[in-house]
């Protein structure tokens, strides 16, 4: 390569898989390179054309079509198109079109196998897509995936603006229009430092100020969030998604020690990765009614895909779906409540089980409920309710949540109650435990207020974090419960099957791998009278009580994580290849690398079932499906 | 630029179209075997399609901006087709200027004394430029600097001069913003003047910033804005007659 052509070199030298070459060998590849330069909107690549040469996008950004027509993928500066049809037969497999002027760099065939069959990192970079890679190790999955690797700092672009809570609600809305940010910090001078007490945004001032008609001269801290949710400066980008995710905020303010460097909002995260899910998310606060939620939940699995495809984990991975999921039922109750008018009494809607956990993937019922205010009359009020809730429940069936066939719906009058009715409910299923009853209410115990009085929520919460602990024959039979599904281990640590619905001998990922840990996890958090929902952060608030070794912990993480792993991709394989995803796995479609460390995942599982039924005298526990 | 005429694409009677039968003209004439070359390899029709011309995008750095009193001090040579400018293919070359270098030019290139106290005189890397030249469109950005160091440097050294068709992005900007320099009023009222400038004009483009400027990445820079200029306000069909000068 000549030395004056350093700048593309370095350049490339920046982003994978390019980052790890050799010199040598990058000067090679730049050597090769024939560039050219598209007009946004024309097309780059047609579908069945030879395929010769790998695409670098040096500047602009690139828009990939599947062959049906729909949209796959969106590429910018430092990404890379083209392999899988070089992978594949050389014929393009996913037609391309600048959707910016865009310089791209020709990397030729001959160049393209060279480095496939000289550098593994290359190697292992452009199979990401193909699906080989997702038959492959849990070992390589450390590295890619930008917005693990990138912290939230990158996104701040300027200083945070803020004014006094004293402020007028006019006065903010000039500052918020003046400086351009969709996000006003309020601050007071209290002894030497400013003190942060709340946030107002564009959509507060939209659906509180607006909305409810208040006059300018209302003081912003009336109608400013407290109890702000922020995220520290040293977080990664993908911890600040999980955060908005979970919280349903769409800003964060960055913390430095006590000190705001600056405000990130959804659209940052959404413009510094366009195929993250909270693009997805944000897609769906702008739609105005079901059909429009409809069109875009088509989008839901691709965006799973597209995850599992950049080696996000199974923690990031379950938190973005449970947030999609929240994000519809959220988008229709404000549907629902625009068509139906106010609620005539305070609610809030529950999601439970999965969506609660943050552990939510691609096959899914909806499970939710609503909690009343205390002051909730049925004959007055629960019309509306039955209809509110009968709107979001259809919703969701029509954007691919199933309605649950155990009806753990608001629909259901008895999951639609008042806040004192439901604190009997749990107050009796701790109190008086009986084994079948609680079989069927194990689904409370992972609850969250998603929407509306989100206090309700936290009441109950907090009454079983109080309660639970104190109930050890609670805890016995919850632990009983635990253990009737155990991992499909054999004696001699041969897989254990079952024959599936079409007659193949499969086991079950979810029934025989995930649920038993979750349902583990669940009797152990809330013994430590823990609030935690999701299983990773339940068995952190564990190790916090010495209740478990922390090497056993560990391994239990661990398992989660790698039977998560490899029942996620093998739902995402399922969608790939236009199958319906489901749990049930044949030893056969595995590697032998899964297939080994699925057996030791299974054995970790089963050694913590024993430790259960110790731990809680939970006795012998019946072999129910 | 002296005048807004001399950067606009001239008028059709001043531009000799009939550039192969010129050429033809030159093969006979010209005594130096590597300029017979040149010239024998030919040249398009004015007629060609660009998406047919083989192309060379050519950039000299220099210790000033007159030919006849300033030298070369290092060329770049891209060669490339409106499909692919071929990284591989391009070539730099340092040369020793016949003139002492300044401190001002030193300043912009980032060749110093020491850079060319090794480097070859332009007469031993002519054989390796003329392989790339023949057959090819010169490609600049701001015709007067490589069309007029190139010729003076070749009578220098070969004892007589040359001549060819380039096509010059510059110019093609020139002609794109007729009216860059706001009137007094404009000025007055907060309009600024368009920039033809290489790295201005790659940026209306939505073409990267280069960091470095050698002869080398302004080659392929000239190169890559020629490909943008095409796909934006011509095409791939438009006749090589219409833009070279």
């Amino acid at each position: 390569m000549q030395a004056e052509l350093i700048d593309i070199r370095n350049h490339m030298a920046q982003y994978p898989p390019f980052d790890e070459m050799p010199e040598e060998l990058l000067d090679k590849v730049v050597e090769s390179i024939e560039v050219e330069y598209f007009r946004a909107g024309t097309p780059i690549l047609d579908l069945g054309d030879p395929n010769t040469w790998l695409f670098y996008i040096r500047s602009g950004a690139v828009e990939l079509f599947r062959r049906s027509g729909e949209l796959y993928n969106r590429v910018g500066e430092g990404d890379i198109f083209g392999q899988i049809g070089l992978l594949m037969n050389r014929k393009v497999r996913f037609p391309a079109k600048a959707l910016e002027d865009t310089l791209t760099y020709r990397i030729p065939s001959e160049t393209f196998q060279y480095l496939f069959e000289n550098d593994d990192n290359f190697a292992d970079f452009v199979e990401i897509e193909d699906h080989s890679r997702l038959r492959s190790a849990l070992s390589r999955r450390e590295k890619s995936n930008d917005l693990m690797t990138a912290r939230v700092t990158r996104l701040i672009a300027r200083k945070p603006i803020s004014a006094p809570s004293t402020v007028r609600l006019q006065e903010a809305a000039r500052i918020m229009t003046d400086q351009g940010v969709s996000a006003l910090l309020l601050m007071d001078e209290e002894g030497d430092k400013p003190l942060l007490h709340g946030i107002i945004t564009d959509r507060d001032l939209r659906t509180r100020a607006v909305t409810e008609a208040l006059p300018s001269e209302t003081p912003i801290s009336d109608i400013m969030s407290e109890g702000l949710i922020t995220i520290k400066s040293t977080a990664f980008i993908f911890e600040a998604m999980l955060t908005m995710l979970h919280n349903n905020v769409h800003h964060l303010p960055v913390m430095e020690k006590d000190e705001v460097r600056g405000v990130i909002a959804l659209s940052d995260i959404v413009k510094y990765e366009s195929q993250s899910s909270l693009y997805l998310v944000s897609n769906i606060y702008h739609q105005q009614n079901v059909k429009g939620l409809k069109k875009i939940s088509r989008d839901v699995r691709d965006s799973f895909v597209r995850m599992v495809n950049e080696d996000a984990n199974s923690h990031m991975i379950g938190s973005a779906m449970a947030g999609i999921g929240r994000s519809f039922t959220q988008r229709l109750l404000e549907l629902g409540e625009e068509k139906l008018g106010p609620p005539p009494v305070p609610y809030c809607f529950l999601g439970l089980g999965s969506m609660a956990r943050d552990e939510q993937l691609v096959v899914t019922d909806q499970d939710n409920a609503m909690i009343l205010d205390d002051s909730f009359v049925p004959e007055e009020h629960d019309a509306y309710f039955l209809a509110l809730a009968k709107f979001v429940s259809d919703g969701l069936a029509e954007c691919g949540y199933k309605y649950c066939t155990g009806d753990i719906m608001a629909t259901n009058p008895k999951w639609r109650q008042p806040l004192k009715v439901w604190k009997e409910y749990f107050t009796d299923w701790i109190e008086n435990p009986k084994a079948e009853a609680l079989l069927n209410s194990n689904i409370f115990f992972d609850l969250d207020g998603i929407h509306g009085n989100i206090r309700f929520a936290d009441e109950l919460k907090a009454l079983v974090a109080e309660r639970a602990s104190n109930s050890q024959r609670f805890l016995t039979l919850l632990a009983r419960n635990a253990l009737n599904r155990t991992p499909p281990l054999g004696f001699f640590r041969t897989f254990v099957l079952e024959e599936d619905g079409q007659h193949r001998k499969t086991f079950n990922l979810k029934r025989r791998g995930t649920a038993p840990l979750s349902d583990l996890i669940r009797v152990h958090a809330l013994a430590c009278g823990s609030r935690a929902q999701n299983s990773f952060d339940r068995l952190s608030a564990i190790a916090k009580t010495k209740l478990i070794i922390e090497e056993d912990l560990e391994n239990l993480q661990d398992a989660l994580e790698f039977i998560s792993i490899v029942r996620i991709r093998h739902q995402a394989l399922a969608i790939e290849e236009g199958r319906e995803p489901d749990n049930n796995v044949r030893p056969e479609d595995l590697s032998p690398f899964e297939r080994n460390h699925l057996k030791d995942a299974f054995q970790i599982v089963s050694n913590a079932q024993k430790f259960l039924r110790f731990r809680y005298n939970a006795g012998v526990g019946r072999n129910v499906q | 630029m002296s005048s807004k005429k001399s950067t606009d694409l001239q008028p059709q009677d001043q531009v000799p179209t009939d550039w192969p039968a010129r050429y033809q003209a030159l093969a006979l004439e010209s005594r130096h075997p590597l300029l017979k070359a040149f010239y024998q390899a030919g040249c398009v029709s004015a007629d060609t399609p660009m998406s047919d011309v083989p192309l060379i995008a050519m950039d000299f750095e220099t210790t000033g901006l007159d030919a006849n009193q300033h030298s070369i001090v290092s060329v770049g040579l891209v060669p490339f087709t409106l499909k692919g400018i071929q990284l591989g293919r391009a070539r730099h070359w340092v040369v020793r200027p016949k003139l002492p270098l300044h401190q001002t030019s030193i300043e912009i290139h980032g060749i110093t004394h020491s850079d060319i106290d090794d480097a070859p005189d332009m007469s031993e890397i002519l054989d390796e430029m003329f392989s790339m030249l023949n057959g090819r469109i010169p490609v600049v950005h701001y015709r007067d600097i490589e069309r007029r160091f190139l010729d003076v440097a070749l009578k220098w050294r070969l004892g007589e001069g040359i001549r060819f068709p380039v096509l010059d992005t510059m110019a093609i900007e020139a002609h794109l913003h007729p009216n860059r320099r706001p009137t007094r009023w404009q000025q007055w009222m907060g309009k600024k003047p368009v920039s033809i400038r290489l790295a201005d004009s790659r940026g209306r483009y939505g073409l990267p910033h280069y960091a470095a400027h050698n002869a080398l990445m302004d080659a392929a820079a000239t190169a890559e804005l020629l490909q943008a200029q095409i796909h934006h306000h011509f095409s791939p069909d438009t006749p090589i007659g219409d833009l070279w000068l």
